[in-house]
């Protein structure tokens, strides 16, 4: 394995990448809906507006946390402490979704959009490994996924913390759970993810094929993480530490494995007996 | 055909040659792209494949670079065999291919695919490499856009710049898969000029093509293919030699009624009237020291000659002799076939002489 290919892949890919603005923006989009525009309306009206209804509803939504969350939070007006719940254990784990859907977008069309475009005709015929151009575009597809988690809830945090802050005594986000899950939670969900989309990638016909498939295996992937994500945050940091490592072996399992079966052919889009 | 052993030394003297292909099959699900290909390319020739769509060059390009595995027969580039993991690194680095379409990154500059190119296949990225990019961009004359995204390219600037990322690492093979498609006239002939230059350098050419002109003047080597098979291969004045061995003269007369038993003159081996030319037929004969006899022989009945000129046959010519009896077979795969340029029938039926058949030891 020459990681210095991995690496010219992985540059080349984000380079593209950053060319295509018809992929950008609807991302952009998406991330703005999430880390800025539901939480700054959702916190205004609790905070602002104090929305006697949706602070009720929400209060009781924290008594059924487990103590040692509730314990968590920290003691302020219900507003406040519906604020706080809303933006530490409802809207966080959205750290999930946002950058899993953008990786398998970006994973999905990668082997096989080599493919449409005529450029894998190139790869196949190049010595990089067939085993270093899997591995620089799992990489290539987690690092935009991953970027938007950190500017989307850089954003997030400012949001939160100018809004809700006051009601609770100071900044507060990110907690230390928060940084668990995005550390230690996310990063092998996200390959095992890509480790098995790329695969996918490899062996459909079209990129639409590759996403219709990769929802297939993201959805289910998801609800696991995201399952994941709000147990670590709901304070059962020693569950969600073994879940973290386990995830991590298994998506070390699954990367090796992509990157023994993924093959050069695959790159030339035949319909390949071997 | 016994698998090669490429652990036995080569005979004293003979080289080894750059690419050694023996019963090389490979399907795809149920098409056998290629049946049992044959072939030999030594260093520093320019090799042609010549066949009609589908008859496996394009599967042949990618089993010598190992970009495809085989399902038997034995590939041998280098010495090594591209399908091993190592081996194979060492082969793909040592090709430059051009492939039908360009395979170009259309998102990126023409500068960054080829520093793409550069850096994969090891040459880094240092002042050096640059200088190698702007110099491998200027031999085809596309320098000044350079900077430019590759989508905005035209069809001929995408080839030039596939056709300068292939000799950017100094190859030792190039593989060119219809390198000329796309292109108009004058960069066509600036890239068959570029050939054969390096071919001259000593780095080895093989070339994909369906365009027979092309192949002229240019193959050292010509291997026919059809549905995955080398049907002939060899030199094209041998193979040539191989179809007609005879010489051969083109007359042309006022009245074609005087050519009537010509046939029967001494000497006179076969009769072909050139298509859409009346009045001229090429004589086969044994020697062209008959020509002042037949000559003579048709002045004396009154014929009053048009054209004496001695008739060389062209690859095209040798292309539809060597395809003719696997058309006429159906051999030929769905769709192939180069039906624009074929000769017509009343050609073919014209020639008193069935065509020789090649001589076996001719073949590679």
């Amino acid at each position: 394995m020459d990681f210095k290919r991995v690496r010219i892949v992985v540059r080349t890919e984000l380079k593209q990448l950053a060319q295509a603005k018809d992929f950008w923006f609807p991302m952009v989009i998406l991330g703005s809906l999430f880390f800025v525009v539901i939480p700054t309306v959702l916190f205004l009206t609790i905070t602002q507006i104090g929305d006697v209804q949706v602070v009720d509803k929400v209060s009781r939504a924290i008594d059924v946390l487990p103590p040692s969350t509730q314990a968590a939070i920290p003691d302020a007006s219900p507003a406040g402490r519906t604020a706080y719940a809303l933006a530490v254990f409802l809207l966080a784990p959205v750290a999930i979704v946002v950058p899993l859907t953008i990786s398998t977008a970006v994973g999905a069309a990668s082997l096989v959009g080599e493919r449409e475009r005529g450029t894998g005709e190139f790869l196949a015929h190049s010595p990089a490994a067939a085993r270093e151009i899997y591995l620089g575009k799992v990489i290539a597809s987690i690092i935009p996924g991953y970027l938007t988690t950190f500017v989307g809830f850089g954003a997030y945090s400012l949001i939160v913390n100018l809004l809700v802050g006051p009601e609770v005594g100071g900044w507060f986000f990110p907690t230390g759970q928060w940084w668990v899950m995005v550390l230690w939670v996310l990063p092998p969900f996200l390959a095992i993810t890509l480790s098995i989309v790329l695969r996918l990638s490899a062996r459909v016909k079209s990129t639409a094929a590759a996403q219709q498939a990769s929802g297939l295996v993201t959805l289910p992937l998801i609800g696991i993480a995201y399952g994941q994500a709000t147990g670590s945050l709901f304070g059962a940091a020693t569950i969600g530490t073994i879940m973290g490592g386990l995830a991590w072996i298994v998506a070390l399992i699954s990367l090796s494995r992509g990157m023994q079966k993924v093959q050069r052919s695959r790159l030339l889009g035949v319909a390949d007996g071997i | 055909m016994a698998p090669l052993d490429p652990s036995s030394p080569p005979a004293p003297g003979a080289a080894e040659p750059v690419v050694l292909l023996e019963g090389v099959r490979r399907r795809f699900a149920r098409v056998e792209a290629l049946r049992s290909l044959d072939l030999r390319v030594e260093q520093g020739t320019v090799t042609v494949l010549l066949g009609p769509n589908g008859a496996g060059k394009t599967t042949a390009i990618r089993v010598i670079t190992g970009a495809l595995g085989v399902h038997g027969g034995t590939v041998r580039v280098f010495g090594l065999d591209p399908d091993h993991k190592t081996d194979g690194q060492s082969v793909r680095r040592r090709c430059g291919v051009v492939s039908a379409k360009p395979a170009l990154y259309d998102r990126l500059s023409g500068f960054d695919n080829l520093r793409y190119a550069a850096e994969l296949y090891g040459m880094g990225w240092t002042d050096a490499t640059k200088e190698r990019v702007v110099e491998a961009a200027t031999r085809f004359g596309i320098q000044g856009s350079l900077d430019a995204q590759v989508g905005g390219y035209s069809t001929g600037m995408k080839t030039r710049l596939a056709l300068s990322r292939s000799v950017l690492h100094e190859p030792d093979l190039l593989l060119f898969d219809e390198p000329t498609s796309g292109l108009d006239p004058e960069s066509s002939q600036a890239v068959l000029h570029l050939i054969k230059d390096m071919a001259a350098d000593g780095t080895t050419v093989v070339m994909c093509t369906h365009l027979l002109l092309e192949a002229e003047g240019l193959a050292e080597q010509v291997v026919v293919m059809e549905a995955g098979a080398d049907i002939a291969s060899g030199p094209p004045d041998d193979l040539i030699r191989r179809y007609w061995p005879d010489d051969s003269v083109r007359l042309g007369v006022e009245d074609p009624a005087m050519l009537d038993g010509l046939v029967a003159l001494p000497g006179v081996r076969r009769l072909t009237p050139v298509e859409g030319a009346a009045g001229e037929v090429d004589v086969d004969l044994d020697h062209l020291g008959r020509v002042p006899e037949i000559v003579l022989a048709l002045t004396t009945r009154g014929a009053r000659l048009t054209k004496v000129a001695p008739h060389e046959r062209s690859l095209e010519e040798l292309y539809f002799a060597v395809r003719r009896p696997h058309l006429a077979t159906g051999d030929a795969p769905e769709g192939g076939g180069l039906a624009p340029v074929a000769p017509p029938p009343d050609v073919l039926a014209a020639a008193p002489v069935p065509a020789p058949q090649p001589a076996e030891e001719a073949s590679v």
